[in-house]
C-alpha cells in the first residue's frame, strides 16, 4: 500500500506526461513545443525519483533538461523567425501519423492488457542505490560492471565534440 | 650462304611490319617508304642467296643419288594436341619453296619500289596512310613467305588466313570509298568460305593420317616427293569411305576448294575482279603474282597425294579447264583494264591448275616421251613466269591509270606517243603472256600444252584454244590502250607521260626478267620428286602454240589496231553473247540471287523475325514488366525519412500483430 | 491502491505514440528531433521501471538509461549542428524543401 502522497504525485506526473506529450506534438509554435518537451522531461525525472533512482533523475534534469534543451532553444532561435507558426498540417499527413501512432498504441496497449501479468506487480520497497554503488558498477570490470560501455561512451562523446565542431565551423 | 638464312628471309618482313606499323606513324611518309624498300631489298638479296645456294650450291646434302632433297631448316613445335599430333611452325626449303621465295621477294621488291611513286600525287607528295600501306605490304610479304616455307599443312592454313587478312586490309586501303569496302568484304567472305572447306579437309586428313607434316604425308625418308610415302599415308585411313568416295578423296577435294577460293577458280572467282578496287601495286603483288597462286602451290605441295587420288585430280582438271576458258571469254570484252587483267589472271592460274591435273592419269604419272610429272614442272614454271609478266602488266596498268586517272580504256587510246617506255614494257608483257618466243610465257605455256596433249587430244586442243584467246584479249587491251585512235589531250600541262623513275625502273626490270625467265632450266631444278626431268622442245606442239598465238594477235590487230567499226559490228551480230560476256556471264547476279533471294529471304529473314519477335519479345516482356512495376512503386523510394519511418512502423506493427495472432491460436 | 508497473507503462506508451505522431507529421526538422526525444524518453522510462519492478536487486536498466541519455545528448548536439549548417545553406529547415541531393 503506497502512501497517499505518492499516489497523488503519480497521478500528477502521469497526467502531466500525457498532456505535455500531446501538446508537444500538436502545438504549432516550435518554441512552445520545446518548452512542453522540457516539462515532459521534468515529469520523467520525477518518475525516476519515485523509483528511488536519484542519480538518474539528477542526470535527467542536468543533461536533458539542462543541456539538450538549451541546445534546442539555441537551434530554434537560430533558424526560426520570431512568432512564426508552423504551417497547418495537410490532412493526409495527419491521418498517416494518427494511424501509425494509434495503431502502435492500440497494439501495445492490447498486448499489455492481455498478456503482461507481471505488469500487475507492485513496487518492492527499500532498494539501496547509493552513489557509491553506482560509481563502483560504472568502473568495475566484474560481472555487471560497466567500465567498457563507460569508456566507449567517453570516446563517443569525444567524437561527437569533434564532429560538432567540424560541422558547425564556418568555412 | 647457309640455308638457315631462309628464317631471316621470312621473319624480316614481319619485323618490318611491326616497325613500320608501330613506329612509322611517328616518321615522315617518304622515309617510311624508303625504309620499307631497303628492307625488302635486303630480303630479296637474302632470298636469292638462299635459292642459289639451294639449287646450285654444294654441300648440306641437297642432292643425294640425283634426287634434290627438301631441307628442313627449323621446325619448332607450336601447338601440341597429342604426342603424335603436333602443329609445328617451321621453315622448309625445297624446289618450289625456293622458287616461291624468289618470286615473292622479287615482285614484292618491285611493288615496294613502284609504290613510292604510285602512292604519291604528281608533285611527289605521299598519300595519307602511306605508312599503313607499307606496313600492310610487309605483313603480306611475311604471310606469303611463311606460307611457302611451311613444313606442315596446318602452318599453310594459318598463313593462308594471314594472306587473306592482308589482302583484305590492302583491298580496303581506301577505306573511305564504299566500293573498296564492298570489295574487301566480298574477297574476305568468299575466301573464308573456301577456307572453311580447307579446314575441313585438313581435319579429315589429319584425323586419319595422324599427322600434319609434309614429311610424313608426301616426302618420306628421301625428303623428296614420293608416291610410296603418299601411298602409305593413304593406307593409314584403312580404306574408309564416305558417300562412296574414300575419305582421302573428300579431304583432298576440300583442300582443293580452299585453294580454289584463294586462286579464284570458278565458281569462287567472283571476288578477284572486285579486288581491283585496291591500289594497283597491290593488285600486282597480291592479286596477280603471289597470293592467287597459293591454291596452285597448295595442290603442288600435296601433289603425290593428288596423283594417287584420281577423283580429286579430275575435279581439279575439270574446274581448271573450264575456268581457263570462262575467264578468257570474259576478258575479251571487259572495258576496265584492271578487270580485264584480273580475268586474264584467273585464266592463267587455271592454266597452272590444269597443268597440275593433267600430269597424272589412273593413279600414275603420265610418261610418254618426256618423263614423269611434266605437268607439275610446267605448272611451276608458268607460275614463275606468269608472276613476272603479270606483275609487269599490272604495274604498267598502274602507270597508265596514274597518268590518265581512269580505269576505262575509252579514256586511254593512243597513249603510245605519250608513254613510250610503258608501252614497250606492256608490249613485252603481252608477248610473254601470248606465248611468243623467246619471251618467258612461250616456254612455260608450251610445256603446259605438251602436258595437256599427253593427257588427251581433247584437253590439248581446249587449252590451245584458250591460249589463242589469251593472245587475242591481251592484244585487244594493248591496242585499245596505246593505239586505236589519237589521244585527246584536254590540258597540255597534264598530258599523260611516263611516270617517275621509281615507277619505270620496276617496269624495266620486270620486262627484262620476262624476256629471259624462259631460259631458266626449270626441268632440272623444279620437279615433283627432285629428279631432273629430261625434256626437249616438242616442235609440233611449240609450233602450233606459236601459230595459235599469232592467230590471236593477228585477229586483235585487224580488229583493234586502228579505229574501225569491225568490233562494234561483231558485238552487234553476237549481242547476246557479247553482253553475257561483258556482264561476266551473270555470275555476280547469280550469287546475288542465291544469297539475297534464296538465303536471305528464305532462311535469314524468318530466323531474324523469330529472333526479333519471339526471343527478343520474351526478354522485352520481362524488361517492360519490370519497368512498369518499378514505375508503379518508385514513389516508395521517395527519400522522405518520415515515409520510411511510417513504413517501418507499419511493418513492425504487422509483424507484432501476426505474432499475437499466432500466439492466440 | 497500489502503483503497479502497469500504471507507469501507460504514460510511457502514450508518450511514445505522441513521438511517432510528431515524427511522421512534422515538417520542421527541429520538431522532428523533439519528437525523437519524446520517443527516447519513453524508452528510458520503460528501462527504469522494468528494472525497478522486476529486478530490484540489479541496476542494468538504470545504467542503460544513463547511457541512453548520454548518447541522446551527443546525437542531439550533432544533429542540431547539422541542422544549423543546412539552414545556412538552404535558409530553411523544412524537411520537404531540402531536396538538393535527391535524384
Amino acid at each position: 500500500m503506497e502512501s497517499l502522497g505518492n499516489i497523488i504525485l503519480y497521478f500528477i506526473v502521469a497526467i502531466a506526461i500525457i498532456a505535455f506529450s500531446l501538446l508537444t506534438v500538436t502545438t504549432r509554435k516550435i518554441l512552445r513545443s520545446a518548452t512542453y518537451l522540457l516539462f515532459v522531461l521534468f515529469a520523467t525525472a520525477i518518475i525516476y525519483f519515485q523509483m528511488d533512482y536519484q542519480f538518474l533523475g539528477a542526470v535527467q534534469i542536468a543533461v536533458y533538461a539542462g543541456g539538450i534543451m538549451v541546445l534546442f532553444v539555441f537551434a530554434i532561435m537560430l533558424t526560426q523567425k520570431p512568432g512564426q507558426d508552423a504551417d497547418a498540417l495537410a490532412s493526409h499527413r495527419r491521418w498517416l501519423g494518427l494511424s501509425a501512432a494509434l495503431g502502435g498504441v492500440a497494439l501495445c496497449g492490447y498486448g499489455l492488457f492481455s498478456y503482461a501479468g507481471f505488469a500487475r506487480r507492485v513496487l518492492s520497497s527499500d532498494v539501496d542505490v547509493t552513489m557509491e554503488k553506482i560509481g563502483q558498477f560504472l568502473l568495475s570490470t566484474d560481472k555487471f560492471g560497466y567500465l567498457l560501455p563507460f569508456e566507449a561512451i567517453s570516446v563517443l562523446l569525444l567524437a561527437c565534440i569533434i564532429g560538432g565542431v567540424v560541422i558547425a565551423r564556418r568555412r | 650462304m647457309p640455308l638457315s638464312l631462309a628464317i631471316i628471309v621470312v621473319v624480316l618482313p614481319l619485323v618490318m611490319f611491326l616497325f613500320l606499323g608501330l613506329v612509322g606513324v611517328k616518321m615522315g611518309r617518304k622515309i617510311t617508304g624508303v625504309i620499307g624498300v631497303l628492307a625488302m631489298l635486303v630480303d630479296t638479296i637474302l632470298a636469292y642467296g638462299v635459292a642459289l645456294t639451294y639449287f646450285f650450291g654444294s654441300g648440306e646434302g641437297q642432292i643425294v643419288d640425283g634426287v634434290r632433297q627438301a631441307v628442313v631448316v627449323a621446325n619448332p613445335a607450336w601447338l601440341s594436341f597429342t604426342d603424335t599430333l603436333v602443329v609445328r611452325m617451321g621453315v622448309l626449303v625445297d624446289p618450289i619453296a625456293a622458287m616461291m621465295l624468289v618470286v615473292i621477294t622479287t615482285v614484292s621488291l618491285m611493288v615496294h619500289l613502284y609504290s613510292l611513286g604510285y602512292m604519291s600525287d604528281h608533285d611527289g607528295n605521299a598519300e595519307k596512310g602511306f605508312q599503313r600501306y607499307y606496313a600492310f605490304l610487309a605483313l603480306f610479304t611475311f604471310s606469303m613467305l611463311g606460307l611457302v616455307v611451311a613444313t606442315n599443312i596446318f602452318q599453310i592454313f594459318v598463313f593462308f588466313e594471314m594472306v587473306g587478312l592482308s589482302s583484305y586490309l590492302l583491298i580496303g586501303f581506301y577505306y573511305s570509298t564504299p566500293a573498296a569496302n564492298h570489295a574487301n568484304k566480298k574477297a574476305f567472305i568468299v575466301t573464308r568460305l573456301a577456307d572453311l572447306f580447307f579446314l575441313l579437309g585438313i581435319m579429315i586428313l589429319s584425323f586419319y593420317t595422324k599427322t600434319f607434316d609434309f614429311e610424313q604425308l608426301v616426302f618420306g625418308p628421301t625428303m623428296s616427293g614420293s608416291l610410296e610415302t603418299a601411298q602409305s599415308a593413304i593406307s593409314t585411313t584403312g580404306g574408309a569411305t564416305f558417300l562412296g568416295c574414300s575419305v582421302v578423296a573428300w579431304a583432298l577435294t576440300f583442300i582443293f576448294i580452299g585453294g580454289a577460293g584463294k586462286s579464284a577458280m570458278y565458281p569462287l572467282h567472283i571476288w578477284l575482279p572486285d579486288a581491283m578496287e585496291g591500289p594497283t601495286p597491290v593488285s600486282a603483288l597480291i592479286h596477280a603474282a603471289t597470293m592467287v597462286v597459293a591454291g596452285v602451290f597448295l595442290v603442288a605441295r600435296l601433289f603425290p597425294l593428288y596423283v594417287l587420288v584420281q577423283g580429286a585430280m579430275n575435279v581439279i582438271l575439270v574446274v581448271g579447264a573450264f575456268t581457263a576458258f570462262y575467264a578468257a571469254a570474259i576478258a575479251c570484252t571487259q572495258s576496265d583494264i584492271k578487270r580485264a587483267l584480273a580475268f586474264s589472271t584467273i585464266s592463267q592460274i587455271a592454266f597452272m591448275m590444269t597443268s597440275l591435273a593433267v600430269s597424272s592419269n589412273n593413279n600414275s604419272l603420265i610418261e610418254i616421251h618426256h618423263g614423269y610429272g611434266l605437268g607439275y614442272m610446267a605448272s611451276m614454271f608458268h607460275l614463275f613466269t606468269h608472276a613476272m609478266f603479270k606483275a609487269l602488266l599490272f604495274l604498267c596498268a598502274g602507270a597508265i591509270i596514274h597518268a590518265v586517272h581512269s580505269n576505262e580504256n575509252d579514256k586511254m587510246h593512243g597513249l603510245h606517243k605519250f608513254m613510250p617506255i610503258t608501252s614497250i614494257c606492256f608490249l613485252i608483257g603481252c608477248l610473254a603472256i601470248a606465248g611468243i618466243p623467246p619471251f618467258a610465257g612461250f616456254f612455260s605455256k608450251d610445256e603446259i600444252l605438251v602436258a595437256a596433249y599427253q593427257r588427251g587430244l581433247g584437253w590439248g586442243l581446249w587449252m590451245s584454244m584458250v591460249a589463242c584467246m589469251t593472245a587475242f584479249y591481251m592484244f585487244r587491251i594493248y591496242y585499245l590502250i596505246f593505239f586505236w585512235k589519237k589521244h585527246e589531250v584536254h590540258d597540255e600541262h597534264h598530258a599523260p607521260k611516263d611516270q617517275p623513275w621509281t615507277m619505270t625502273v620496276p617496269l624495266i626490270i620486270l620486262a627484262a626478267i620476262s624476256c629471259v625467265a624462259g631460259f631458266v632450266p626449270f626441268h632440272d631444278l623444279v620437279t615433283w620428286d627432285g629428279k631432273a626431268l629430261h625434256t626437249a622442245l616438242d616442235w609440233t606442239v611449240a609450233g602450233s602454240s606459236v601459230a595459235v598465238a599469232l592467230l590471236g594477235i593477228g585477229l586483235a590487230t585487224i580488229m583493234y589496231r586502228k579505229e574501225n567499226p569491225l568490233p562494234e559490228r561483231m558485238a552487234n551480230s553476237m549481242r547476246g553473247l557479247w553482253t553475257a560476256s561483258y556482264k561476266r556471264f551473270y555470275m555476280d547476279e547469280l550469287y546475288q540471287f542465291i544469297t539475297h533471294k534464296v538465303i536471305f529471304q528464305g532462311i535469314c529473314v524468318p530466323i531474324a523475325w523469330f529472333d526479333r519477335h519471339i526471343i527478343d519479345g520474351f526478354f522485352n516482356l520481362l524488361a517492360n514488366t519490370t519497368n512498369s512495376v518499378s514505375y508503379g512503386i518508385r514513389r516508395m523510394q521517395s527519400g522522405s525519412i518520415q515515409a520510411y519511418v511510417y513504413f517501418y512502423l507499419i511493418g513492425a506493427l504487422l509483424l507484432a500483430a501476426i505474432t499475437m495472432v499466432c500466439v492466440l491460436f | 491502491m497500489d502503483l503497479t508497473l502497469f500504471m507507469y507503462l501507460i504514460p510511457s506508451l502514450i508518450m511514445f505514440g505522441c513521438g511517432v505522431y510528431g515524427f511522421i507529421t512534422r515538417k520542421n526538422m527541429i520538431a522532428i528531433m523533439i519528437s525523437l526525444e519524446l520517443m527516447l524518453n519513453s524508452v528510458d522510462i520503460n528501462f527504469v521501471v522494468f528494472n525497478r519492478y522486476l529486478f530490484p536487486g540489479q541496476m542494468d536498466g538504470m545504467f542503460f538509461s544513463l547511457f541512453a541519455i548520454a548518447i541522446a545528448a551527443a546525437e542531439t548536439a550533432l544533429v542540431l549542428a547539422i541542422i544549423i549548417n543546412v539552414f545556412r545553406i538552404a535558409k530553411n529547415v523544412d524537411i520537404n524543401q531540402i531536396t538538393k541531393l535527391k535524384f
